[in-house]
């Protein structure tokens, strides 16, 4: 076996695990549930296999370090820790709900990682990337995401829980978000389905390719089409998410368990983010360019992110911030740290070398 | 009078939490404009970008504006720079205004509560186990130094009555957690303020062989060093036969009154640090032509004798030892390639592939001609069986050094280090209460517990309920046998 395989196995199974989960999450049936489950585990241990292979790989190829470097590497490392996360979860509060919330996610960053075509080479490093300092910081970096993308599925499920009027603010957050990263989601699936083999460069794809069946389309009726299905989908979302609280209102989850949930999430991705991310981030900078912080874009979106997750920790202490506030907060925290982790390659540049090449 | 009520005010507004999250909220949003807006680069780059945003009519007044406010050196600007600063002493004040409520409480001893109370408390528990109190207090004393909650005191309680009550407590200092997180972050924004008022950043481009007691500040100026330093040696080396590069490595001299007191060779990630300054491999390039110090290094095995190492400058000509021949070394490429025509020319300005074109002469003719590159050596083999290995080409390239002088980082790394700790104990921590009544009643002994903890409830609930729950299945068993 090798690692391409595997990692193809996980892949797959990890879509199956989101049929699957959304297949229980709708006829509510134990033996579908317990398929998910297994099918999201055997997965989970697909990839983890396929990380040792990876990095035994590397070592012989003379170039030997773990398999934390680039774009890849960092996005399949973060769902192996989403998904290590939410398999604690579920079998710790013997819950499966937040299955259809989580392995979207997991979906999303294999589905970006597939569509952009990213190099999946072992590649040597360039000097700067080569030191431990580095390895701890990108690795703490993506336990704390995993954590702040599970802190983000229960706080969207929180909101959909507790809220039901049309004209509610909270509401209205997580039926646009949520129909927001649905219709992403389905863009880059059309994306894949129609150009399948993309760019060679991260840069050249989101030029090139990235949303270009829709959005982006050289047709013009295509793209009037596309913008019209995605606010029919945000209004219909808008209409019907209360649809979704009646069937999740079945699996009798607390909201105070949720809000606890959510915020022991927090809690362990906080220390963690800060310590990994932004300290050995600034111990790596120190060493390497002889500045420990240098307000670049990445750096800057980082603590971006950080103040977020003090503003949740924060208002927590506030009189009249509790419930959906806070969970509109957690939600509003992964989203900054999805920018912060593609946003600002794409879109900003700076020192990092992530998905330059 | 008047004066007080002033400073009064503005303690109270400091204190709040409010505007602590409201600073939160501020310092992210406009920390995101200095993310859009490209940061001390030239007018053009940005002129470019609110063309794209605003269109060509208003670039112009949009750059204008934005460099009025400060938004092209944002961070370093007086209002971003006030920010900061508001929220430093909102950290500060809110600390210490917080700190003697929770001296308060972390000092306060546990005592014995009413047994009406203990229906009062989040976290209860009332079970009943087989036996007197003789044998109950043990166990449950036993019970309570469980894992997490170590008991400090166990005393009866009021003296009418037979029961007895056990209590303890435990973590009372991490409530002190919050706090070692706030001033840590104060010191690591005196450690920056340190930094930046007494340290030195700079650059400094040293040609190999060259020298300097100055580095530059990012505008130009010079900087003097106190000492000097020398680049011996400057190498570059690639994966493979590609142009990636593995590593860089410069060869530094210090000097100071005329002698060498250090030597070391620096790498990316492998500093230099000397009389406080540090000196980091940054960048390496090409020094413009027509430096006369530059020198080819030729290492030359003639056939069948020994090899012999020799250092020439372009134009010179060199003998081979033991035979009639010489060699002329006519040009120097850094980086050789050939082109569709098989013309030589060079790739790239860095040496990524140095070559040199040799002419060999042997009785006033020429015999050979050739290219030899560093990087293959098949070409090093001449016709005549002799080897001339291009060893290196000494004084081509610069090595580009960030020169740093930070007495503040040391202050900020302990920051760094207390908030680790500090977070540690703030999250993974608890001041947790416990009391246990013990009382007798026939042949059994009621157990009824009341428990206080500041974070993390139902761990804590989960850990009682484990450890009294076994209290009753182990009584019960040894009642049994
Ligand atoms: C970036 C800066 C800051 C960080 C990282 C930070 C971090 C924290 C953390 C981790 C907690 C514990 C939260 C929890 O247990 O859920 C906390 C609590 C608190 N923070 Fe901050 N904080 C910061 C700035 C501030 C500021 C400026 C204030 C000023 C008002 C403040 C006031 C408080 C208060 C009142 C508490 C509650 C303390 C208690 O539980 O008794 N914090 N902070």
């Amino acid at each position: 076996m090798s690692s391409p395989i595997l990692f193809g196995i996980a892949e797959v199974g990890y879509f199956m695990a989101m049929m699957v989960y959304i297949g229980y999450f709708i006829f509510k049936n134990e033996a579908v549930g317990v398929t998910a489950t297994a099918v999201a585990s055997a997965a989970f241990l697909s990839q983890s296999a396929a990380l040792i292979f990876r990095w035994v790989e590397s070592y012989g190829m003379g170039i030997g370090r773990a398999p934390l470097t680039n774009l890849y590497e960092s996005l399949i490392f973060f769902v192996w820790c989403l998904m290590l996360g939410y398999l604690i979860i579920e079998f710790k509060y013997h819950n499966r709900t937040f299955g259809a919330f989580v392995t979207p996610l997991a979906g999303l960053a294999l589905g970006f990682i597939d569509l952009t075509g990213i190099s999946k080479e072992i590649e040597p490093l360039v000097p700067a990337l080569q030191s431990n300092w580095l390895l701890a910081h990108v690795t703490m970096s993506f336990i704390a995401y995993a954590a702040f993308g599970l802190a983000f599925a229960t706080g969207m499920l929180y909101l959909v829980l507790s809220t039901e009027k049309r004209n509610e603010s909270s509401y209205i957050f997580w039926t646009v978000a949520g129909s927001v990263f649905f219709i992403v989601l389905a863009a880059m699936g059309a994306d894949f389905l129609t150009f399948k083999a993309a760019g060679t460069s991260q840069q050249q794809f989101i030029k090139g390719y990235l949303f270009k069946a829709t959005f982006r389309s050289d047709s013009g009726p295509t793209v009037w089409l596309s913008f019209a299905g995605a606010l029919a989908i945000i209004i219909a979302a808008w209409r019907y998410g209360y649809v979704l609280k009646r069937m999740l209102m079945t699996f009798g989850l607390s909201l105070e368990f949720l809000e606890e949930l959510n915020y022991k999430i927090i809690a362990v991705g906080f220390p963690i983010f800060t310590l990994g991310g932004l300290i050995f981030g600034a111990i790596w900078a120190d060493q390497a360019w002889g500045v420990y912080w240098s307000w670049d874009p990445k750096e800057t979106w980082s603590l971006i992110s950080w103040l977020v997750y003090a503003f949740y920790l924060h208002a927590r202490y506030l009189r009249g911030w509790r419930g959906n506030k806070i969970a509109v907060l957690s939600s509003i925290g992964f989203i900054t740290v999805i920018f912060t982790y593609l946003g600002v390659n794409i879109f900003l540049s700076g020192l990092h070398s992530y998905g330059e090449a | 009078m008047a004066d007080k009520n002033i400073i009064d005010k503005v303690w109270k507004f400091f204190t709040s939490v409010k505007l602590a999250v409201a600073l939160f909220a501020v310092i992210a949003l406009s920390s995101i404009i200095g993310t859009v807006v490209e940061q001390n680069s030239q007018p053009e780059k940005n002129i470019k970008l609110f063309t794209k945003m605003f269109g060509a009519a208003y670039a112009q007044t949009a750059y204008k504006t934005a460099a009025s406010l400060g938004l092209t050196d944002m961070y370093h600007s007086w209002w971003f720079t006030g920010i900061l600063i508001c929220f430093a002493a909102n950290l500060t004040i809110c600390s210490i205004d917080k700190l003697p409520h929770i001296r308060r409480i972390v000092n306060e001893p546990v005592k014995p509560i009413e047994t009406k109370d203990f229906d009062k408390y989040g976290i209860k528990k009332e079970l009943a186990i087989d036996g007197n109190i003789e044998t109950a207090k043990p166990a449950a004393l036993e019970a309570l130094k469980k894992p997490g909650m170590h008991p400090i005191e166990a005393a009866a309680g009021s003296p009418a009555s037979k029961d007895i009550q056990l209590y303890a407590h435990s973590g009372r200092y991490s409530r002190y957690a919050v706090y070692v997180i706030h001033f840590s972050i104060i010191i690591i924004l005196i450690g920056s303020v340190i930094g930046v008022t007494l340290g030195f950043s700079g650059y400094l481009t040293l040609p190999e062989g060259e020298t300097s007691a100055v580095a530059y500040t990012q505008e130009g100026a010079e900087h003097s060093l106190g000492f000097s330093i020398r680049c011996d040696n400057f190498a570059v080396s690639f994966y493979g036969t590609s142009d990636m590069p593995k590593d860089y490595s410069s060869w530094l001299s210090v000097i100071e009154n005329g002698k060498t007191v250090l030597k070391k060779t620096i790498g990316v990630n492998y500093p230099l640090k000397y009389k406080g300054y540090t000196f980091y491999q940054s960048g390496y390039g090409v020094v413009p032509k027509n430096n006369s110090k530059s020198l080819i290094i030729l290492n030359i095995t003639p056939k069948g004798g020994k090899s012999e190492q020799i250092s020439l400058a372009v134009g010179e000509t060199f003998k081979i030892p033991g035979a009639n021949s010489s060699g002329k070394v006519i040009a120097f490429s850094p980086a050789l390639a050939f082109d569709k025509n098989d013309r030589p020319y060079s790739y790239t300005e860095n040496m990524n592939n140095p070559a040199i074109y040799v002419e060999f002469t042997a009785e006033d003719k020429v015999r050979h001609s050739g290219w030899i590159a560093k990087r293959y050596p098949q070409t090093w083999a001449m016709p005549d069986g002799s080897k001339v290995e291009l060893v290196h080409n000494w004084g081509y390239q610069y090595t580009g050094l960030q020169v740093r002088k930070d007495p503040g980082v040391w202050v900020v790394y302990a920051g760094c280090i207390f908030i680790t700790i500090g977070l540690y104990s703030a999250f993974f921590l608890s001041h947790k209460k416990i009391w246990v009544l013990l009382q007798p009643e026939k042949s059994k002994v009621i157990i009824k517990i009341a428990a206080f903890t500041n974070k993390n409830k139902t761990g804590y609930e989960g850990v009682i309920n484990s450890v009294f729950n076994r209290l009753t299945h182990v009584t019960a068993q040894g009642q049994r046998r």
